[in-house]
């Protein structure tokens, strides 16, 4: 028992577990061991953009009563925080439970640099990246600075990143447009979703990224499910699986 | 499939034209870039703005008759207009007492929403709009495809067409200095002639009665000037409390919707010219329905700069026109649903919801978390698909049940694996038209987890 509840988000748990293993590792390297509680399903998200916030109610109600003994609770998604941080409250009513839960849920950079205070990651990764700022975790959870406002500048993942030795980014015409993916966005308006991420793909392969990556698989699921569709040579990671693996 | 998601198919399947209106309007968002970025006080306005206008309608009524005090006494005429049938009476109706029947129109959304050109025609009125993208559009006999920019889905080469059809310019002439030559030489006849003016209001200040256009081609001032009648239609959320707030919300106009620092003209109007009318239409078409939602009011802190449609990576590649309401993009999608639930509860779902909308908004919007909101209350009311309320609800079954959710999962995966490619990319998979599924692997991350610990 650690003080530390990993929240891992439904679609990683099924899809992408090697994402899910690597926050895992990542962090027991930062001496942080976590804790995952099986009870865990989904944080509802998918239900409440879809406008059915009574499918949705009951697993935010979950999601509080799983993590509520812990300390800090750490996520692999910025979009799954954030619809704990900011959205919980549009479902359920104030309590100081829902406060206390939401006010601990953490992005997985975010809890590195901000909690743990750990600012570079000892490791190397020769690679060129390029990183999709996914919208949450910029706009929502503001892991960085967004290009529309007028604030000191500020990007939290790529400060991770950058302490590995070798590593080198694709600088992106559009530094932080949305890829497309939008959860049900992704079905609903499928031509412009796709349309918007073969645009995004387009500048990763322009500022010449080998590997894209991102705090959300979501987005990157999306991408790559574009890019081998057109059997484009590059690869995706997420955050978690470069940052663990340089460390290795 | 939604009307705008059927209508955002058919413009994403021009891929050069879908490529070149958004890269259009993105230059329009760069542009804004620079000109914020070099006001370092810039979150700050924002922040003032939003409470300005926040402060101005927990008490709109009260500030409303003020300004129709003052106005009054500077000698305009105020009309009250509870919806766009009554505006457009009253403009018909100051239009037949005079017999006046010449009309030159500038910007104005609000006749817009009110159809008003239509209404005037039927009732014999010639109405030119002055503006260029709004004649552009006019002569084209479309609607606006974006609030500021109106013509904005049209290419030189089609104005040019369309020119040489009606101003009779020379034929496959398209550059834009000759053309808004033509356009200016037959607008200028039509500003002599006419016998009333239209324009409409950027603010309108409680304190002097007095009330703003801005403009960059200085129509509107023609249009005010030059006939001896002067109609302004405003809707009720224009207005601010003090002279001194301008020095707020003008900063933030032409920055966020062009650029610019300020418009080419800022015209100040307090009372009528020596000899001429001007008359005042205050129109609530719905407004006040938006005020008495404590979830929505904040829409109607909204100044029209159209920055939200600028950035929307979803309006710039599906034309204002997807939209199939006035006003297009973010604000008309989360304005919209509140007129008519039923006919627009397809556009809060045409947002990736990316929040960069929110970020823009010089007023503080929280444009995307509307768009959010208004999806629940559109699918509380059951105005959401069928299907989509469906499986959210056995979503929810299942993931309130952990042994079940491993269950489905696994058997998801397993599928995945196992079907032949033709069953998992059937047409009514819609992630797979154009992209490849998530991997499948044999054991989940919690499966691999449980294991590791052993």
């Amino acid at each position: 028992m650690t003080d530390v509840g990993l929240f891992i988000p439904c679609y990683v748990d099924q899809c992408y577990p090697e994402v899910g293993l690597a926050t895992v590792k990542l962090l027991e390297r930062l001496d942080c061991p976590v804790d995952f509680p099986e009870a865990q399903t989904c944080c509802g998200q998918p239900m409440g953009n879809a406008g059915n916030a009574e499918a949705a109610r009951p697993l935010a109600e979950r999601y509080l009563s799983i993590f509520e003994r812990y300390r800090y609770v750490v996520c692999p998604s910025g979009s799954c925080t954030a619809m704990v941080r900011h959205h919980y409250r549009d479902l359920l009513p104030p309590s100081p439970l829902l406060e206390a839960v939401t006010a601990k849920t953490y992005e997985l950079c975010e809890f590195v640099v901000d909690v743990l205070g750990v600012a570079r990651i000892a490791g190397a990764y020769p690679h060129r990246v390029g990183l999709h700022q996914s919208c949450h975790a910029l706009r929502e959870l503001r892991l960085g600075s967004a290009s529309e406002l007028v604030v000191p500048h500020l990007d939290k993942v790529r400060g991770l990143l950058s302490s590995l030795e070798g590593i080198r980014f694709a600088e992106l015409q559009r530094k932080d447009e949305c890829c497309g993916f939008g959860g049900v966005f992704s079905v609903g308006e499928e031509a412009v979703s796709c349309a918007m991420g073969k645009d995004r793909l387009a500048d990763h392969l322009l500022g010449g990224a080998d590997v894209i990556t991102g705090v959300d698989m979501s987005c990157l699921m999306h991408l790559q499910g574009l890019a081998s569709r057109a059997k484009t040579p590059v690869r995706f990671a997420h955050v978690a699986e470069i940052l663990a693996g340089a460390a290795a | 499939m939604t009307p705008h998601a059927q209508r955002a198919a058919a413009y994403v399947a021009d891929t050069a034209r879908m490529h070149w209106h958004d890269k259009a309007l993105w230059h329009v968002r760069q542009k804004r870039d620079a000109a914020v970025a070099s006001v370092p006080e810039w979150e700050a306005l924002r922040t003032q703005a939003a409470a300005l206008k926040a402060h101005t309608l927990s008490r709109l009524a009260e500030y409303l008759e003020e300004f129709e005090r003052n106005a009054t006494k500077l000698g305009v005429v105020v009309h009250w207009a509870v919806d766009a049938e009554e505006h457009n009476a009253v403009v018909l109706g100051i239009l037949k007492e005079r017999g006046l029947v010449r009309l030159v129109k500038s910007k104005s959304m609000l006749t817009e929403e009110c159809h008003l050109n239509g209404f005037l025609e039927k009732h014999g009125v010639d109405v030119i709009d002055t503006d260029l993208g709004e004649r552009i559009v006019q002569l084209a006999q479309e609607t606006p495809s974006h609030i500021v920019l109106p013509a904005i889905h049209k290419k030189k080469e089609e104005i040019g067409e369309l020119f040489h059809e009606h101003l009779h310019t020379e034929s496959g002439a398209s550059d834009p200095k000759y053309l808004t030559e033509a356009a200016r030489g037959h607008l200028r006849e039509r500003f002599l002639a006419a016998d009333v003016g239209l324009t409409g209001v950027n603010f309108a200040i409680a304190e002097t009665g007095g009330f703003v256009v801005c403009t960059n081609e200085g129509n509107a001032d023609l249009g005010a000037s030059l006939p001896r009648v002067h109609i302004a239609a405003m809707g009720v959320e224009k207005l601010i409390p003090r002279a001194e707030d301008l020095a707020v919300f003008v900063r933030l106009l032409a920055r966020s919707a062009t650029g610019q620092p300020v418009t080419s003209y800022t015209s100040h109007f307090h009372g009528p010219r020596p000899g001429g009318e001007l008359h005042l239409v205050i129109v609530d078409n719905g407004r006040s329905a938006l005020l008495a939602s404590a979830t929505h009011r904040r829409a109607l802190a909204c100044i029209r700069c159209g920055a939200c449609m600028n950035t929307c990576p979803v309006f710039r590649r599906s034309g204002g026109h997807s939209y199939g309401a006035t006003v297009p993009g973010p604000i008309g999608s989360v304005l919209a649903p509140s007129g008519d639930g039923r006919r627009y509860a397809g556009l809060p779902f045409a947002s990736s919801l990316c929040g960069s909308c929110t970020d823009v908004c010089p007023v503080k919007i929280d444009l995307h978390h509307q768009l959010l909101l208004w999806r629940q209350e559109l699918g509380a009311e059951g105005l959401t698909p069928l299907g989509k309320r469906l499986a959210a609800r056995v979503g929810s079954f299942v993931l309130q049940r952990p042994r079940l959710y491993r269950l489905v999962g696994w058997l998801a995966r397993a599928a995945m694996r196992l079907l032949p490619r033709a069953l998992l990319y059937l047409p009514l998979n819609a992630w797979g038209r154009q992209r490849e599924l998530p991997p499948a692997p044999a054991r989940s991350f919690r499966a691999q987890f449980r294991k590791a610990l052993k």
